[in-house]
């Protein structure tokens, strides 16, 4: 074998087999969107675990990023004596950008980390084989209630990290550059004000679309990592591993391409 | 019941079943030993449907595995029960609620006849008092036992067993091997087991099968295969027991 032919072994061919392992994962779980009334109770489950226990963290995190966005942007608008365009600026960009993104991010990093490792484990420890074997629907059961819970639960977060992330954005405002704290929320709210889709701000309802989009492949390729988790600890480990490198990576490609399709 | 007929597997070029035929008929308790990669979970997992053979055939029930479709299968399935090596029993699940699974998932059974199936099938592997615990808080026999239950609650044609002894001590690998062969007994059901253990082999078997490098070596009633000449099989199993 040239050296192609081994790297296409061992790094392309992984790839494209996770990556059809995904989608065959996602088209599942969409073939059985109608069992979720039957499965309600452990889809509520997944939502307290995936959006209550992870709100403390996305909120903390928005709220500095709205501080940093605030600070670097005042900073750089008042050389041009435009300071008060700072509410303006950290509004759309948290809005459009900051808070899906990072919101996914932190669920990146917590929610499909805990779902490789949880079905992780149970494929190396052959529960999963054992529902194969007992003909119970691997997807419907396992995989369907933590993919809808976290479809539901990202943009839910994204609304409240909007929130935040512009107030945090607004102490900086006052405190730092010396502007009034209702004219930032003055300003903030009309750079919202743009409307698309039924009359809603475009802005807010871009940024929640994004963020449901962002929830369902975060929890589906944390799924399908940890149900292709082989070869005992190590391999949980790694599967939890790849769950976080690839739910990252398609956050950010996807946010490239949903961005162009919503604003061009 | 089962058939099995020149059939070949090999994972990375390595050859673990090497024309292997057998069948199991209808009622029979099947044991099969041999050394470890010798294959004999594979012919269980051939058996149930999680591998299929690279040549030949099986035949479960009336139905070639090869060629079997996914929801034949899924059909097929309800009519086996398997216990697995580790009980693979569903941690976040209670002992009842791990019985009542396959019963929940694959029937449409009213909750009071699952009821009814859960606390028979725990009654037979004597569990009643643990159906609120879960897999965590009892031993590995119990667990045992609780997958056992599992496998029962769907009232298989068909059960296989994957080292059921494997990670107990000698009194409770006992105790499995008798409940193992009172089921049989009681309900007449088709197994297949694997074992590293003569005492289990001899306890649970109608037709002890011992198998090296994917073959059969010989096959037989417990007492003439650990009797027998065959130099191999008498150096696999040791000295005959009494």
């Amino acid at each position: 074998m040239n050296f192609v032919e081994r790297a296409g072994a061992k790094y392309l061919t992984p790839m494209f087999m996770a990556s059809g392992f995904g989608m065959s994962v996602a088209i599942g779980v969409l073939k059985r969107l109608t069992h979720v009334p039957r499965r309600w109770r452990s889809t509520l489950d997944q939502m307290h675990l995936s959006g209550i226990r992870s709100l403390h963290v996305v909120l903390f995190v928005i709220f500095f990023i709205g501080m940093i966005l605030a600070l670097q942007l005042g900073y750089e608008l008042s050389r041009y004596g435009q300071q008060e365009a700072v509410g303006f600026a950290v509004a759309i960009s948290m809005v459009r950008e900051m808070a899906p993104v990072m919101t996914a991010v932190v669920l990146a990093a917590s929610v499909a980390s805990a779902m490789a490792a949880e079905l992780g484990t149970m494929k190396v420890q052959e529960e999963i084989t054992a529902l194969e074997v007992m003909s119970v629907d691997v997807i419907s059961y396992l995989i369907v209630p933590r993919v809808v819970a976290l479809t539901l639960v990202a943009p839910m977060l994204t609304l409240l990290a909007n929130i935040v992330g512009i107030v945090g954005g607004g102490i900086i405002a006052e405190t730092q550059l010396n502007l009034d704290y209702d004219g930032y929320l003055t300003n903030a709210l009309n750079a919202l004000s743009e409307p698309g889709f039924l009359g809603l701000p475009k802005s807010i309802y871009a940024g929640i679309l994004k963020a449901t989009i962002f929830g369902f492949s975060v929890a589906v390729v944390g799924c399908s990592c940890g149900l292709q988790a082989t070869r005992g600890a190590s391999g949980v480990g790694n599967s939890t591993r790849a769950a976080v490198r690839n739910s990252i990576i398609l956050i950010i490609v996807l946010n490239f391409f949903l961005g162009k399709l919503i604003y061009t | 019941m089962i058939k099995l007929e020149n059939v070949y597997k090999a994972f990375s070029g390595q050859q673990v079943l090497d024309g292997l035929s057998f069948d199991v008929a209808e009622g029979e308790s099947l044991v099969i030993m041999g050394p470890s990669g010798a294959g004999k979970s594979v012919i269980l997992k051939h058996i149930i449907g999680l591998l299929q053979a690279d040549g030949g055939l099986v035949d479960v029930m009336g139905h070639n595995m090869s060629t079997i479709n996914s929801n034949q299968l899924q059909v097929l399935r309800r009519d086996m029960g398997y216990l697995f090596q580790h009980s693979a029993l569903i941690n976040w699940l209670s002992v009842y609620d791990n019985i009542a699974l396959p019963l929940r998932e694959t029937t449409d059974l009213s909750a009071s006849e699952i009821n009814a199936r859960v606390m028979e099938a725990l009654e037979l592997v004597y569990m009643q008092d643990a159906q609120q615990k879960f897999p965590s808080e009892i031993s590995g026999g119990m667990q045992k036992r609780v997958g056992l239950a599992r496998a029962l609650c769907t009232r298989p044609k068909l059960l296989l067993y994957d080292e059921p002894e494997a990670g107990l001590d000698p009194e409770m690998s006992g105790e499995i091997s008798r409940m193992i062969r009172r089921l049989k007994e009681e309900l007449g059901v088709t197994s297949v087991t694997v074992t590293h253990s003569v005492n289990c082999a001899l306890t649970i078997g109608d037709t002890l099968a011992v198998f090296e490098h994917g073959k059969l070596l010989l096959s037989g009633p417990p007492p003439e295969v650990l009797n027998s000449d065959h130099q191999r099989v008498r150096e696999f199993l040791g000295a005959p027991i009494d």
